[in-house]
């Protein structure tokens, strides 16, 4: 009964890494470079609903579940606006540029986010109580006990996957995305509005990172502007665990570690390598699959 | 060579501006404090300062120390590792302070002692109550407890009133304080026939510690001994409630937070810690500590912290007027040598190994307040 409490555990933590490493899979797809302000997008994610929240609340009621998804709904939408603005500022400026100034950009941008962030006058460093947006239920199975927030949060990444799935094979964008991603002035060449296909994913991964702060926040209700570091790091080894530009391999990367972590958190004597085995994982990885888990080395990626 | 003539009185007039702003500090003496005023234990820096704050406005109002006045200089160390010894260094070469006080978190003040030691300035704790920090030196006070004592407390109180036959203990490795004060309770609650449970570890920091519960719940201890500080512990106290469980969680003073109960909310109901003094207490130096600090901060409630942030400026002061001078020895054979001092937080000595010995006190979290529970003397 334990190992199955703690697989249950373990999925409600690493569908949010999932669902935060499919963005920085699905950008690397189409830009070929890892955006670590991805994580500050999640963390801006979680604060945005944790101040719009209340405002919806007056309207809808509390706890309700339509004034819920309009928190998610336009999280996202100001996150999508935010990542969308960090590609124009950032990154778009450095695209001919070697992917290195870029790499250095993007960390540069997230301690800018961070520390901006930790101001008093803007967020303050000091955790912030998340409020409830929906009712809180436990489901017991005997002595196996399933909370209602990481069922939402498994279905959310399920259903959010197969969007992103659908969106990337079956649509005229996600067509374009993936030819972007084979080869950028080719896709110029053949009519491809390049600019705008790299906003549109910026813009779609920084919606995901919000819902995953969401998520996150519902998970752990007290939120402050370095929350997003230590889950972003996770996504990252999740992401190169499942294969780099791999929607499904992130998804897979994100639910190993995080069973892995849980696990190894219910050893005693192993509970304080948490870190340990998440960071080992990476370097195993890249010494003896570096494609990751469900990547094939030279292939188109998205 | 004419050029060289012109730069000469601009020389002169900086030198004299350097010396000018040392000698301008002659009429006042300066005392540094490094706290945590922003970071993830924000609430404990800004409570320790506010009262070192009052402490010192106070002194100032009654006419200062030696005929002069307390200039109070501040340093943030956001919480962080690595920053205190910052804070200190500069305090301590560039603005020539002759005492500091702080830190509340035991890792932090143990990064700035030993600077402290090699500068023979005296540094006062408020409220470190990790064992090793007193031992880094004799320049090294505090005007709390320390952690064998409040382990040994906490022993007594899982066996005396939880009656607990079987106690889980979940340490956060990155932390001085919660490591020793696992320690000493492990000792001590062994050694009066308590069983230790399942031991394991978190992060300071971490967000999701359900695997952890997982194992302590199917171990099925009567409680749980999680000597943390407030965030995780209100994090813990939710997670383990998601998991059905029941049983009392019982912590040391790094619990001492309202953003315990903000962030814990109803899932922090029943669990128990221990700490310096309650705000509830009768003593004629509490209540108008109170008054005073609710006159000044507006209307806020003081806490623990704030009590012993007061008290490290009160001890200070005392301890200034007594030698006479501040040169650091004699500033430190002066605080070694306080006795029955009344403080805020109650009557305190300092022995000789430099720690205040003084009564804690047990807060139970009853309908969503700290409720006093009980005092245990030393």
């Amino acid at each position: 009964m334990d190992w199955l409490q703690q697989i249950i555990n373990g999925l409600g933590l690493g569908a949010i890494y999932a669902l935060i490493a499919l963005g920085y899979t699905m950008v690397y797809g189409v830009l070929r470079f890892i955006n670590f302000a991805h994580s500050d997008v999640l963390m801006l994610g979680a604060f945005s609903s944790f101040y719009i929240a209340p405002k919806i609340e007056k309207v809808m009621g509390s706890q309700s579940l339509l004034g819920c998804i309009l928190v998610f709904i336009l999280a996202a939408a100001i996150c999508a606006c935010l990542g969308m603005l960090i590609e124009r500022l950032a990154y778009r400026p450095l695209r001919n540029r070697p992917k290195l100034t870029v790499l250095i950009t993007a960390i540069g941008v997230s301690l800018l986010i961070e520390f901006t962030c930790q101001n008093e006058n803007v967020f303050g460093a000091s955790p912030q109580p998340f409020p409830k947006l929906l009712p809180e239920k436990s489901i017991h199975f005997g002595n196996v006990i399933l909370s209602s927030n990481d069922l939402l949060t498994v279905t959310v990444t399920i259903v959010l996957l197969a969007a992103m799935w659908l969106i990337v094979q079956k649509t005229r964008i996600g067509t374009a995305m993936r030819a972007v991603s084979y080869n950028q002035q080719a896709a110029l060449l053949m009519g491809v509005p390049v600019n705008r296909i790299i906003s549109f994913t910026f813009g779609l991964g920084s919606a995901l990172a919000a819902v995953a702060g969401i998520l996150y926040a519902i998970k752990a209700p007290g939120i402050e502007p370095l929350m997003g570091v230590q889950p972003g790091l996770r996504a990252f080894v999740a992401a190169v665990l499942g294969g780099i530009g791999n929607l499904p391999g992130a998804v897979l990367g994100g639910v190993l570690l995080g069973l892995l972590e849980t696990i190894a958190g219910g050893i005693p004597g192993l509970s304080n390598y948490r870190d340990a085995i998440a960071f080992g994982i990476l370097i195993l990885i890249l010494i003896l699959k570096p494609a990751g888990l469900l990547g094939r080395s030279s292939v188109e990626k998205v | 060579m004419k050029s060289k003539f012109l730069l000469l009185p601009v020389v002169a007039a900086i030198a004299t501006a350097v010396i000018g702003c040392k000698s301008g500090g002659g009429d006042t003496i300066k005392v540094g404090e490094f706290a945590s005023l922003t970071g993830k234990e924000a609430t404990f820096g800004t409570s320790s300062h506010e009262g070192t704050l009052l402490a010192v406005e106070q002194i100032n109002a009654a006419g200062g120390v030696l005929g002069k006045k307390i200039e109070l200089l501040t340093e943030d160390d956001q919480t962080k590792a690595g920053e205190p010894a910052n804070a200190v260094n500069k305090l301590i070469s560039k603005d020539g302070v002759i005492a500091i006080l702080g830190e509340v978190a035991s890792s932090r003040s143990l990064e700035a002692a030993p600077i402290c030691q090699q500068n023979k300035i005296p540094m006062i704790s408020p409220a470190s109550t990790n064992p090793t920090l007193t031992k880094e030196g004799d320049y090294v006070f505090r005007v709390c407890f320390n952690d064998n004592f409040q382990g040994g407390a906490l022993a007594n109180f899982a066996s005396g009133t939880l009656k607990a036959k079987k106690v889980a203990i979940f340490t956060d490795v990155k932390s001085d304080y919660s490591k020793g004060l696992a320690k000493s309770f492990k000792e001590k609650y062994a050694t009066s026939g308590g069983q230790i449970g399942v031991e394991l570890d978190f992060n300071g920091g971490d967000k999701d510690f359900k695997g952890q519960l997982t194992t302590i719940k199917n171990d099925a201890p009567d409680a749980i001994f999680l000597p943390g500080y407030y965030n995780d512990v209100a994090l813990i106290c939710i997670q383990a409630k998601q998991l059905g469980m029941n049983i009392p969680i019982f912590g040391g003073d790094g619990w001492e937070s309202e953003s315990l109960l903000t962030i814990g909310k109803e899932a922090m109901e029943g669990h128990y810690f221990s700490t310096h003094c309650s705000i509830e207490q009768p003593t004629p130096e509490m209540t108008s500590f109170v008054d005073a600090y609710k006159k000044r901060f507006n209307g806020k409630t003081p806490d623990a912290m704030a009590v012993l942030g007061y008290d490290s400026a009160l001890v200070l002061a005392d301890a200034i007027k007594r030698a006479g001078k501040t040169d650091g020895p004699a500033l430190r054979d002066a605080i070694a040598a306080t006795k029955d001092f009344s403080g805020a937080s109650g009557k305190f000595s300092l022995n000789a190994d430099r720690d205040a010995v003084k009564a804690l006190v047990f807060i139970q979290i009853k309908g969503g307040k700290f409720t006093y529970n009980a005092t245990v003397n030393p």
